[in-house]
């Protein structure tokens, strides 16, 4: 598996894409902080920008690698290595190339600017964790579309499609019912409802950091020993991992039965 | 040495193996022919573990080999389509495959063979598909294996090339290997061939030597004798 | 022993009007009781160091308490300490301990009833029910006094300074933890409050109820179960204060309810659940407060008018301003927003296009609590984005139309 992870990341480490990629944070963080002068703006604006992008970026390279290298991957499949350490170190090698695109393009400018002197390195390296985070399921998550989708037109489409639903449509829907159902208690629905969506999962966990002062103001019991204990920390963290966590392993279960 | 004993697949609806027993013995070059889809490259690759077979049994050397892999270390196979991740050199793919399977290999041999050693240092995604196909070729005959699966081989080649890789096809059969061809050229088939397979629908239609098919069908031309097969089965 | 207390005589007759008698364990005098007995107004009753049990100590002339270095006085968690019931009297240097808790009677480290002209100065008051309760008085000085309980309840727990009906008085560099209200004003003007410490109180750090005509400035107020509270008063200056970190449910800044005609500038309001929540709020300029990263920075919860908010700086909050309503009859103008994406093509440090603070995800928030945990979602940024172009629900003229690019109050 190391062998296919090694090759897998040297050949992405060497693509257009991830320069691209790696250049767009790069410029992203000097521009953030040499205009703005205001760490604290500039980890709102990431914030924003890594809920969104980190997950369209993965999914689409996610998908992208798994067809562009199909017939590679037919190769391989003839070499005498287990099906699932090809995949699994495929999965890896593009989910840790575009970790690093992100930590050292975003790392580079926040070092230079003087960020280990900043209060905002916890907030900052929270962003970075779940930005990682983020890669590693979107990747997974754009694998299985694939891996269940012979056609790459399709593919591309549902899996385009899926991140727009989590990233916007699953927002929409969750709102509407929450105002509709106003009368109800609400707090544990719309807790659970966020751990179901990693994006909503990972802006909860960088919301404990930054707007902790707002989602105090709950009157909820389920909310205030959510938010206001290490509860809400710990359990978005294990429910993260474990979106990670599922997703392979039923890449794994496919894979068993899968014909290339 | 291969035996396929009742064999079945379907792709959804569509059946493409059905109950198909072959034996494949030990030495010589064994030519799987039928027309497009019959079922050659998934009787291939559920050999090779790519494809898993709703029912039945494969066994190689004696041995079954559904859901394992190491058995693949003695089997080498040229795939159809070759594309290889794009920002890899020629050299870097060559000594992956190496350290992948850990065996002695000959491929600076090869590599001079179909005058590669210009094209070692270039990206995959940069060649053409004719020199694509001789990298593929060069990782396919660099190990010494005891069977050997081409699908397709003769592809994008030019007539160079095209001989030394007959040259060395039978420079391998004469070292006692084992050769799986599948390939529409007939030419090939009849240059190369021991024995030949015909499947049709998923099931053998015709099992023996190119002397023995011209005979039954009573046709000298291959291509007819072939044709004739396929006609008989539709008439 | 026998001479110490003729030293003491002569000293005694040759200043007549004021004489000091010391209180020891060694002492002829043994407990402040009986010095204050003994003592006659204009005297001195020097404490020294050493632990009195004593309760109900009423003074009724006009002296001195001072104490030393370890002084203490031990209420025993039975009652008051100081009842003064005199003018012109200070209590200097006295650490009081152990004051206890009724649900019946407001049992208090000192209490002042009816006085002019005191000074309460020095003390550290611990573990009180009340720390100084004065009623009906005027012109008194509380400085220097640190103030603190360790109570788990509101209905268990005193306030730190509470003065009920009183004019003139001066409140300085006091220190106030753990009590139920750091400082309480009901019926108290032409007061100050000024360089107060009030933190990690059970209900407010401060909290002002029909108090006309005061001013507090320079105190700093952190992590109170509630906040500041100033309510049903007129004519309050609030300027220079810090207040920050109070967090919950019902948890503000500074909570206004009923003000009129109030000044309120160059304050920090850092970190709260609500920076500030106005209820019934009149005729009120805020001038130059900073909000930093408050859950929302301004709160109308309904019935404001003609508040002018000018050269304000709002940074990083999840919301910048709440209102209930569709009317709005505040003004907003010349104010720093952290959010702002406008442009100054003019350079003239002005935004060229207005600035509407209230977001529609802020009006959902308000009817539903819980959608908060959609904050800064990309569903969130959209609705809000087309609010912005064309308001629905929330009051459309409220905006400010010069917005300042840059920090106002750095």
């Amino acid at each position: 598996m190391l062998k296919i992870l090694k090759y897998s990341f040297y050949d992405l480490m060497r693509s257009r894409w991830s320069y691209v990629y790696f250049f767009f944070y790069l410029i992203l963080g000097f521009v953030l902080l040499f205009l703005n002068n205001d760490v604290n703006k500039a980890v709102i604006t990431l914030m924003n920008i890594i809920i969104v992008l980190t997950p369209l970026i993965g999914t689409i390279f996610g998908v992208m690698y798994y067809y562009n290298s199909k017939e590679f991957t037919e190769l391989l499949l003839a070499q005498p290595i287990n099906r699932s350490k090809i995949f699994m170190g495929q999965y890896l090698g593009i989910s840790i190339s575009l970790t690093l695109s992100l930590v050292l393009g975003l790392g580079i400018p926040f070092i230079a600017y003087g960020l280990f002197k900043s209060a905002a390195i916890f907030d900052f390296g929270l962003l970075l964790v779940v930005g990682s985070f983020l890669n590693f399921i979107f990747v997974a998550l754009s694998y299985n579309i694939a891996l269940s989708t012979e056609n790459r037109i399709k593919g591309f489409g549902y899996a385009i499609l899926m991140w727009l639903f989590l990233a916007v449509i699953y927002d929409g829907i969750f709102l509407i019912s929450l105002v509709v159902f106003n009368e109800y208690p609400l707090d544990k629905f719309s807790l659970i409802t966020t751990m179901f969506n990693p994006i909503d999962l990972s802006r909860i966990l960088i919301l404990l950091k930054l707007d902790i002062s707002a989602l105090l103001g709950y009157t909820g019991a389920v909310f205030r020993k959510f938010f206001g204990t290490n509860t809400g920390m710990l359990l978005s963290m294990s429910i993260l991992v474990l979106w990670v966590v599922l997703p392979v392993l039923r890449m794994n279960f496919k894979l068993r039965k899968k014909d290339f | 040495m291969i035996e396929f004993k009742n064999l079945h697949k379907r792709f959804g609806k569509l059946t493409v193996l059905e109950g198909l027993d072959l034996a494949i013995k030990k030495g010589g070059i064994f030519a799987i022919l039928g027309p497009n889809g019959s079922g050659k490259t998934t009787l291939i690759k559920c050999l090779l573990g790519m494809v898993i077979p709703n029912k039945g049994e494969i066994t190689y050397k004696n041995e079954s080999v559904l859901r394992k892999w190491s058995y693949r270390n003695d089997l080498n196979y040229l795939p159809q389509i070759a594309n290889f991740p794009p920002n890899l050199t020629v050299f870097e793919l060559i000594q992956m495959v190496k350290n992948l399977r850990q065996k002695k290999s000959n491929e600076q041999e090869l590599i001079n063979l179909f005058g590669l050693n210009d094209s070692l240092q270039k990206k995959l995604g940069n060649l053409s598909g004719g020199t694509k196909q001789k990298v593929n070729i060069v990782l396919t005959f660099m190990f010494d294996s005891e069977l050997i699966i081409l699908d397709e081989p003769t592809t994008g080649l030019d007539p160079i090339a095209l001989i030394h890789l007959k040259e060395l096809i039978q420079k391998e059969k004469t070292k006692g290997k084992t050769i799986l061809i599948t390939t529409h050229i007939m030419s090939v088939v009849e240059e190369l061939a021991n024995e030949i397979v015909f499947l049709l629908d998923g099931k053998i239609y015709f099992k023996g030597s190119i002397d023995e098919l011209k005979k039954q069908t009573d046709n000298d031309n291959l291509e007819h004798a072939i044709a004739n097969l396929i006609s008989k089965q539709y008439a | 022993m026998n001479y110490k207390c003729l030293f003491f005589f002569l000293i005694s007759t040759f200043t007549v009007s004021a004489k000091q008698i010391e209180v020891c364990n060694t002492c002829t005098v043994k407990t402040i009781k009986e010095a204050v007995k003994i003592a006659e107004s204009g005297d001195e009753i020097f404490i020294k160091e050493g632990i009195y049990k004593e309760q109900d100590i009423i003074i009724n002339k006009e002296i001195s308490l001072i104490g030393e270095k370890g002084t203490i006085v031990d209420g025993e968690n039975i009652g008051s300490v100081f009842i003064f019931k005199t003018d012109n009297f200070t209590i200097k240097s006295v650490k009081i301990i152990n004051i206890g808790m009724s649900y019946t009677v407001e049992y208090c480290a000192i209490k002042v009833i009816k006085a002019k002209n005191f000074t309460i100065e020095d003390c550290i008051l611990e573990n009180v029910f009340f720390g100084i309760l004065i009623e009906k008085s005027k012109k008194g000085i509380i400085r220097n006094n640190v103030i603190s309980g360790n109570r788990k309840s509101e209905a268990s727990s005193g306030n730190g300074i509470h003065i009920w009906d009183g004019d003139e008085m001066e409140i300085y560099n006091n220190e106030l933890f753990g009590l139920r209200d750091g400082i309480y004003f009901e019926f108290v003007k032409n007061s100050k409050a000024y360089q107060n410490k009030s933190y990690e109180n059970i209900r407010y750090g401060l909290h002002f109820m029909f108090s006309n005509n005061n001013k507090y400035h320079h105190n700093e107020f952190r992590n109170n179960g509630a906040g500041v509270a100033v309510m049903f008063s007129k004519f309050i200056t609030m300027h220079d204060n810090t207040f920050k970190l109070n967090w919950g449910s019902a948890s503000y800044g500074l909570l206004l309810k009923e003000i009129y005609d109030a000044e309120i500038y160059n304050n920090l309001f850092e970190e709260n659940t609500i920076g500030l929540n106005g209820e019934g709020c009149t005729r009120i300029n805020y001038k130059n407060n900073t909000f930093l990263r408050n859950g929302w920075a301004i709160k109308i919860a309904g019935a404001c008018y003609a508040n002018i908010f000018e050269s304000n700086d709002f940074m990083h909050n999840s919301l910048d301003l709440s209102y209930n309503s569709k009317i709005n009859d505040n003004t907003f103008e010349n104010n720093y927003w952290s959010e702002y994406t406008g442009y100054d093509l003019d350079k003239d440090g002005i935004g060229d296009v207005p600035y509407r603070p209230v977001k529609l995800f802020s009006y959902v928030v308000n009817r539903t609590p819980e959608a908060l945990v959609l904050l800064r979602s990309l569903f969130v940024d959209i609705i809000n984005f087309s609010e912005k172009v064309s308001p629905v629900f929330t009051p459309d003229d409220l905006m400010d139309n010069n917005p300042i690019m840059k920090r106002i109050n750095d």
